[in-house]
């Protein structure tokens, strides 16, 4: 349908150039509306660390605080836990802490700073909910005597031991994370922060 | 009258649209009680639609607000109960009615030539009616809503690489929050109105096309003229008013088993509006037992049958969504010289009842804790959701098929 005089090369170089050049626009337009969806300067703001006080943690007890909104715990494990843990080495789909969900000051056997103090995001790896803490040693429902204390996710069904290292075999494909936190004194734990450490 | 029609004529195609969607829509004579779900499926989304705005001028979708708003909602606001409970039963009656009138379509063949695009279009309306839901359940801030949001944003997290950052971005923040709160609201008002548009779209298409029938027969392939018209299928009568009275009656039986849920067992044991829902989100503590709302169960029994694979939720997260996805290629799966199940054979009839106990085990499945058993169960009945379609190119070409009649029977 070309008429005499136009130049149908030129007129479709044209439209390919303005529509690449609209798409570009396009583009700039689009990208303050999708950022816009990241957390908010207050959002990032509140992820301050948190203190922890176990002056009144008794042994065998946890301790929930609130760190960036999430729930972290401090558990008290009694000298009979401790001892448990290696013995679960072999049904643990991870543990020596081999993937990096810790810091470096906290890959070793108990995965904390101090062994009888255990700190942990309560969050499960699997798909986010909080497990609940299950220190009945030997409880029916968990597996009877080879149960040795832990956390068990009621979501999906996944085991931590009292280290949140998971068992093989459950949804959750890793230990449970733990966060940066150090001693401010011995019964005051900061966590979200380890002083540049590890 | 008739002047000022002629009048709003020649500026609106009113009376050409009127006659071509419903006075001079000619449908297949044959249809039957399947072919209620359609209509059916248009009053609850408007339904929820007034619902929803009515709602909206009550909600506060904060925080720290929600949850008390709702409750003001149920015990403050004249009538708010009853719109509330319209809304909460309107949603599950939604997915209900919509179910059933994806199975007519299985059961007749309704997504194959030339009905594919028809079909498709109706997915993806099945896919945003999930995705409006999804941010809807979030919104009364109840402790269901705070976890089952919590578990699915997280599924977005287990993408490799980028799936951290990915959930941040969703959630706005690195929980479940108010900004995603107020983010949720902001979508399932909007989308709803999505939704409309792609229902007329989906209309649209099935106009172009004709209605299937429960024999199959395209009516537009038979012979003309009937009482109203000359060119018109002689096995069609006009939508208007033939289906319009017929669908009147759908509605009538509709609403009496919708109110007495309502007035009755709004809540319809635990099913509707789940138990855990009625105490306020806690990011805190877990419920023992965390469930998604009954219509989005089986797929949840999916993601939990697959074991992590290479120290990741993702294969899980992909069976998940591929279980929805394998809905699209359908019309290309069924390979049967024939539409309807009424002349296809034994084989089909079999895999289309297997299908169905499928689907409802493992909606049964997602409902209950993940136990070995049922970790079990849902993994066997996970795989034969699939080979219902991997397989269908074989055992729908391999079936016997009974002869297709001429024209369509009663």
């Amino acid at each position: 349908m070309s008429e005499i005089g136009v130049d149908l090369k030129k007129r479709r170089f044209l439209t390919a150039v303005t529509s690449v050049v609209g798409a570009v626009g396009l583009g700039f337009v689009a990208w303050p509306f999708l950022a816009s969806w990241n957390p908010s300067e207050r959002a990032k703001a509140l992820g301050a660390p948190e203190e922890a006080d176990i002056s009144k943690l008794e042994p065998g007890a946890l301790l929930r605080v609130k760190w960036r909104g999430k729930v972290t715990w401090v558990v008290y494990r009694t000298e009979q836990n401790l001892a448990d843990l290696p013995t679960l080495d072999d049904v643990l789909a991870d543990p020596n802490s081999e993937v990096t969900q810790q810091p470096e000051y906290c890959k070793n056997e108990y995965r904390s700073i101090k062994p009888e103090y255990f700190v942990a995001i309560g969050i499960c790896t699997h798909l986010g909910c909080s497990p609940t803490y299950r220190p009945d040693v030997g409880a029916a429902d968990m597996g009877g005597d080879a149960w040795k204390g832990g956390f068990f996710c009621p979501c999906h069904g996944s085991k931590f031991d009292l280290a949140g290292r998971v068992y093989s075999g459950v949804p959750a494909p890793t230990n449970l994370v733990i966060p940066p936190h150090r001693y401010v004194t011995d019964s005051l734990i900061l966590i979200g922060e380890d002083g540049g450490a590890a | 009258m008739s002047k000022f029609m002629d009048w709003i004529d020649e500026r609106y195609p009113l009376t050409k649209v009127w006659n071509e969607h419903l006075a001079q829509y000619y449908a297949p004579k044959n249809m039957n009680f399947w072919y209620y779900f359609g209509s059916l499926a248009i009053m609850v989304l408007v339904l929820q639609i007034v619902t929803g705005i009515w709602l909206a001028m009550n909600y506060k979708p904060s925080a720290d607000l929600a949850f008390a708003s709702v409750e003001y909602i149920m015990r403050d606001v004249d009538w708010g109960w009853l719109i509330r409970y319209m809304h909460s039963t309107g949603a599950s009656a939604f997915f209900i009615v919509v179910y059933l009138h994806m199975f007519r379509g299985l059961l007749y063949g309704s997504y194959r030539k030339p009905r594919e695009l028809l079909w498709i279009i109706g997915v993806v309306i099945y896919l945003a009616m999930m995705a409006i839901a999804f941010f809807g359940y979030l919104l009364p801030w109840g402790q269901m809503s705070y976890w089952g949001a919590q578990v699915i944003v997280n599924l977005f997290a287990a993408v490799p690489v980028v799936g951290e950052d990915l959930s941040i971005w969703i959630r706005g923040d690195y929980v479940i929050s108010d900004a995603t709160l107020n983010r949720f609201f902001a979508f399932h008002f909007a989308l709803p109105f999505i939704l409309a548009a792609l229902v007329f779209v989906h209309i649209v298409a099935l106009h172009k096309v004709g209605s299937n029938n429960p024999d199959g027969v395209e009516i537009k392939k038979g012979p003309k003229g009937n009482r109203w018209s000359e060119t018109a299928p002689t096995d069609g009568i006009p939508f208007h008013p033939y289906y319009t009275v017929k669908d009147i009656v759908g509605v009538g039986v509709f609403l009496m088993i919708f109110s007495a849920i309502i007035f009755f067992a709004p809540d319809l044991g635990g099913l509707f509006l789940e138990p855990p829902n009625f105490e306020p989100a806690n990011p805190l503590k877990t419920p023992d037992h965390i469930a998604p709302v009954w219509y989005f169960t089986p797929f949840y029994a999916m993601l939990r049958a697959v074991p992590p694979m290479f120290g990741s939720q993702f294969p899980g997260v992909i069976v998940m969504f591929a279980a929805i996805l394998v809905l699209f290629f359908l019309p290309w799966l069924d390979r049967s010289p024939v539409k309807s199940v009424r002349y296809k054979g034994p084989l089909f009839r079999i895999a289309i009842g297997i299908f169905v106990v499928t689907f409802v085990v493992l909606a049964w499945l997602g409902m209950q804790p993940a136990t070995d058993t049922l970790t079990l169960l849902a993994r066997i009945f996970t795989t034969v959701y699939f080979l219902f379609f991997f397989l269908m190119p074989w055992y729908s070409k391999v079936d016997s098929t009974k002869p297709v009649p001429e024209r369509v029977t009663k």
